[in-house]
């Protein structure tokens, strides 16, 4: 029981798709303006991320190594056409907002990803919950990225009204600067700066270390 | 004409460059950019593949997945345009294969040179992204490989300009947290509001 809860658990913090593993980067910076469109695109990569890891794991036997990215592409590739569908058919609008975006879940390396670093070698179930634990670690830091956008952005919450904007004879001059989608990059920088400080753990080693500026040492070495 | 062309290239390196104003290919992006001898292989890779594979997925298209496309068959109601994924990821995958087959082949010197960053490109949002805006903006053959070629220079030129960033900033005294990642992250905000000052170009 412990296992499958590590399996489905650690991805969320420990070894976060999006904060450790740099997987599944691009759809995180460019969806996040608005908190419903993002909840849409965290549901269709957790069920694709999940689902292809299951079928994967199931046929893992019979698959020629030869041929694997090509078989596992097309597993990935026949779930998002099915999300694709299903969003055109139910929310139309969600889908022309997110365009292209929906199709780039085939490329999304945390698919791939874990398709071939877990589901290959390990049992459907214990494969569908990394799947499920790595889409949720994904979804956790699109929902964040995109309350923080939303709120600052536009002064609402899940649509509903917060801060009331100038143009809605308010007091809150929206701030321009977090509906850019490259407003993302500095929050999830800092988010990841958080996040490591807390799992001190994960902080890269510098290549080069600058010296201590040292007063005893006369000798001035010359930096680089 | 030509004047056309050159437009919607300078458009495609600069204006809408596909790394730093869509932010596709951010994967590779930020973890092939350390050093720039990589940066460069890699560059130069996608180049390649983008050139290649935008123009032959705009001829599956225009002649076989677009509505009313396959009349020259006889078909004039067929609309596959739902199979386009698949067919556009498979025909990015056999291109890869086969251009690693062929320089490791003909050319081993190229074939050395970038044979451990074929594979990567696979999985990479920019080569399939490309190919998804060329089908958006319905572009014709010519102005696919213009397109195709454009994209590829312009990821290439972002790519070049981060690892060199990267290089220099290892030199640099930063917080503990923010080492590698997390400064990369907010270096590549900051060469993407440069970028936004294309944005303000009419061609």
């Amino acid at each position: 029981m412990s296992k499958t809860r590590e399996v489905l658990l650690n991805p969320i913090f420990n070894d976060n798709p999006i904060a450790l593993q740099i997987l599944g980067i691009c759809s995180a910076l460019a969806v996040t303006s608005n908190l419903y469109v993002t909840l849409i695109m965290c549901v269709a990569l957790t069920s694709v991320v999940s689902l292809s890891n299951l079928f994967v794991s199931i046929i893992r036997h019979h698959i020629p190594t030869n041929v694997r990215m090509i078989i596992q592409m097309t597993i990935v590739a026949s779930l998002v056409i099915l999300v694709d569908e299903l969003l055109k058919a139910y929310d139309y609008e969600s889908s022309k907002t997110l365009s292209v975006f929906v199709g780039l879940i085939i490329t999304n390396c945390i698919v791939m990803g874990r398709a071939e670093g877990f589901a290959m070698q390990n049992s459907p179930w214990p494969s569908f919950l990394d799947g499920l634990g790595n889409g949720i670690g994904y979804s956790l830091i699109l929902i964040i990225v995109a309350t923080i956008r939303e709120f600052f952005g536009s002064g609402s919450f899940f649509g509903y009204e917060i801060l009331v904007l100038v143009q809605n004879g308010g007091w809150y001059p929206g701030n321009n600067f977090a509906l850019l989608p490259l407003s993302s990059f500095f929050i999830i920088g800092v988010f990841i700066w958080l996040l490591r400080s807390w799992k001190t753990g994960q902080i890269e080693e510098p290549e080069y270390r600058i010296a201590r500026n040292n007063l005893e040492t006369k000798e001035v070495k010359p930096r680089i | 004409m030509f004047e056309y062309y050159l437009n919607l290239f300078i458009s495609a390196v600069f204006i809408e460059n596909i790394a730093l104003a869509y932010f596709l290919g951010m994967c590779t992006f930020l973890a092939i950019s350390k050093k720039i001898k990589a940066a460069a292989g890699l560059g130069v890779t996608v180049i390649v593949v983008l050139t290649i594979t935008v123009p032959i997925n705009n001829f599956i298209y225009i002649y076989f997945l677009k509505e009313g496309a396959l009349e020259w068959a006889g078909l004039p109601n067929s609309n596959l345009e739902f199979v386009g994924l698949m067919c556009y990821i498979g025909i990015i995958a056999a291109v890869i294969q086969i251009l690693e087959m062929f320089l490791d082949k003909f050319i081993p010197t190229l074939y050395n040179a970038l044979g451990s960053f074929l594979p990567l490109i696979t999985v990479n949002c920019a080569i399939l992204g490309a190919s998804l805006f060329m089908v958006e903006r319905s572009y014709l053959f010519v102005e696919s490989v213009v397109y195709g070629f454009g994209a590829g220079v312009g990821w290439a030129l972002a790519i070049l300009a981060l690892a060199g960033i990267r290089e220099r900033l290892k030199y640099a005294d930063i917080p503990e947290g923010l080492q590698g990642l997390g400064i990369t992250f907010i270096t590549v905000g900051l060469m993407c509001f440069g970028f936004m000052s294309f944005g303000g170009i009419v061609l």
